[in-house]
């Protein structure tokens, strides 16, 4: 038995609007960034790849790749609100940790035993909107900042040496802008046989603009510029997704750019009454 | 490949110190790194830590203290150039080498194998730049001399070309007819939203203007723009929501 929640409610797919622009920059010859989403799970990745020859496409690949194939096969039939039995989580949660666990787990198999993906590896950032809420899970320095009201924060934490120096108090924030230890990550996918994923969950209001970056952007271009590119043109997703790129590439375009918008056009609730909700996951 | 350390005094050079270990002490006592013998020296005065490509100088509770470039400090994060004042005695820091060789493999991303630390789940946030309404700007190709705190990156990187000359869009029919917008920010939005709304991009090679929401598109000279950027000339005449403006270079 379902219960229909009171107001207007939406289907994941008509709640978002997502828009996705991937560029190779002005420097580089290859694009080693990935990007997928599937509308209809509600889910979004983006992969920023490092490796010699072609190995940082294969490995931002294969990451993007298993997460969306992953999860787009499970959610159409299971509610990621419900409780995941095994783990005694929420689907949403354990399905975003267990397919970037197991994509890192196929990327470093893939560089064990193919010689030419020795060592290659990824970042990634992914989102997995339902129930009014996002799973955020992250590895590296790949980013999500949220645009709220006029208010735009970055909700993931790099796992950068410069992140560390920061936390640590051994560099300002305004150093860390003129630091010559940029693009030195902590954590990646694809590196090691394990790897923990940083997850958390936070809710989401109508009207919120998600922005998936990888480093590519934010190394480029300043926050208040990403923040007033998002104000001005939070009515024309395509074109403010674009115009990221093009100030990424105007800036000097070093690096491949990668940029995911996700605007909330409505609510999205889980379609199962509040009580059946309370009791899944505080039955453990 | 290491950063280093260049004494002099009066101007004429002493010695070199390549900053080869994670921690280097300056100080009076001989079995400093960088020993100064001179009563104006406290016996440990100062340490550079360095980590991989950033070196930081910090006074260890000295007597006479510490100057960067002619300004007092405690703490200070070098830069190349920095020089550091020990009483008469100076050391300037050079740390010119790209860390990396080509230009391509510059920014590329290298994983760190040691073991991460767990990080706290806050994250960081910036106050809301308020932005108006029908006016939003964005400060992006500041020139250099008035951002001297541009990353190390963006200065490095090739300036393709200059900044445009300023424009300015001046309203020449209805109620607002005459008044003029200064286009001095990256990115101005014009006209009402919900019904129809303009963008002008000041990029390195020009202004531009998009359409960005409303059934109609703005016209320039008469002509209905599609959906790409289109770039503006002096004296182009921007018609949007019933209002002609002109666009023209100031000066």
């Amino acid at each position: 038995m379902r219960f229909k929640p009171a107001g207007v409610n939406m289907k994941i797919d008509e709640a978002l609007e997502i828009v996705s622009r991937t560029d190779s920059g002005l420097v580089r010859s290859h694009n080693e960034d990935s990007v997928a989403s599937d509308p209809a799970s509600g889910l979004v990745v983006l992969a920023d790849g490092m490796g010699g020859y072609n190995a940082g496409e294969v490995a931002s690949g294969i990451a993007v790749s298993v997460v969306a194939t992953e999860i787009k096969q499970r959610l159409p039939g299971e509610n990621p609100a419900d409780c995941d039995e095994a783990t005694g989580e929420e689907l949403g949660v354990s399905l975003l940790r267990e397919n970037i666990r197991k994509a890192n787990a196929s990327i470093f198999h893939a560089s064990k035993s193919q010689p030419q993906y020795a060592g290659m590896g990824t970042t990634i950032v992914s989102g997995l909107f339902y129930d009014n809420r996002v799973v955020v899970g992250h590895i590296g320095d790949s980013r999500m900042y949220r645009l709220r009201g006029e208010a735009l924060e970055a909700i993931t934490r790099d796992h950068s040496l410069l992140q560390e120096q920061i936390d640590a108090g051994i560099i300002s924030v305004e150093d860390a802008r003129l630091s010559r230890n940029k693009n030195l990550v902590t954590r990646a996918v694809g590196i090691d046989p394990e790897v923990e994923v940083e997850i958390h969950v936070h809710d989401v209001l109508v009207g919120d603009i998600y922005l998936l970056c990888s480093d590519g952007l934010n190394d480029m271009v300043e926050d208040e510029d990403i923040q007033s590119t998002l104000v001005a043109l939070r009515s024309n997703l395509p074109l403010a997704a674009s115009q990221l790129i093009q100030m990424a590439n105007d800036n000097g375009g070093r690096d491949n750019v990668s940029v995911i918008l996700v605007k909330v056009k409505g609510k999205f609730v889980a379609s199962q009454g509040w009580l059946a909700k309370l009791l899944n996951c505080f039955k453990k | 490949m290491a950063a280093k350390l260049i004494l002099s005094m009066d101007g004429a050079v002493l010695k070199e110190y390549p900053l080869t270990k994670e921690r280097m002490t300056i100080g009076r006592k001989p079995q400093n790194d960088i020993a100064i013998d001179n009563l104006a020296v406290s016996g440990e005065h100062a340490a550079i830590v360095t980590i991989l490509h950033d070196s930081f100088l910090e006074d260890l509770d000295s007597t006479n203290g510490l100057e960067v470039n002619g300004n007092p400090t405690k703490k200070h994060f070098l830069q190349n150039n920095d020089v550091i004042g020990i009483g008469k005695y100076k050391l300037k820091y050079i740390s010119d080498q790209a860390p990396q060789s080509t230009p391509a493999d510059f920014e590329k991303t290298v994983v760190l194998r040691s073991p991460a630390k767990q990080p706290a789940p806050a994250a960081t946030s910036k106050p809301a730049d308020v932005a108006g309404f029908t006016q939003t700007q964005s400060d992006l190709n500041k020139p250099a001399a008035d951002a001297p705190a541009e990353k190390t990156g963006k200065a490095e990187a090739p300036q393709s070309a200059a900044s445009p000359q300023a424009a300015v869009v001046q309203v020449l029919t209805g109620p607002n007819a005459g008044k003029e917008l200064e286009l001095i920010k990256n990115l101005t939005t014009l006209g009402k939203p919900g019904v129809q709304v303009a963008v002008l991009t000041r990029r390195p090679h020009g202004f531009f203007i998009t359409h960005v929401e409303g059934a109609t598109h703005p016209a320039v000279n008469g002509v209905t723009l599609s959906d790409q950027p289109h770039q503006l000339n002096d004296h182009d005449v921007i018609d949007l929501a019933g209002v002609k403006m002109e666009f023209y270079f100031k000066g």
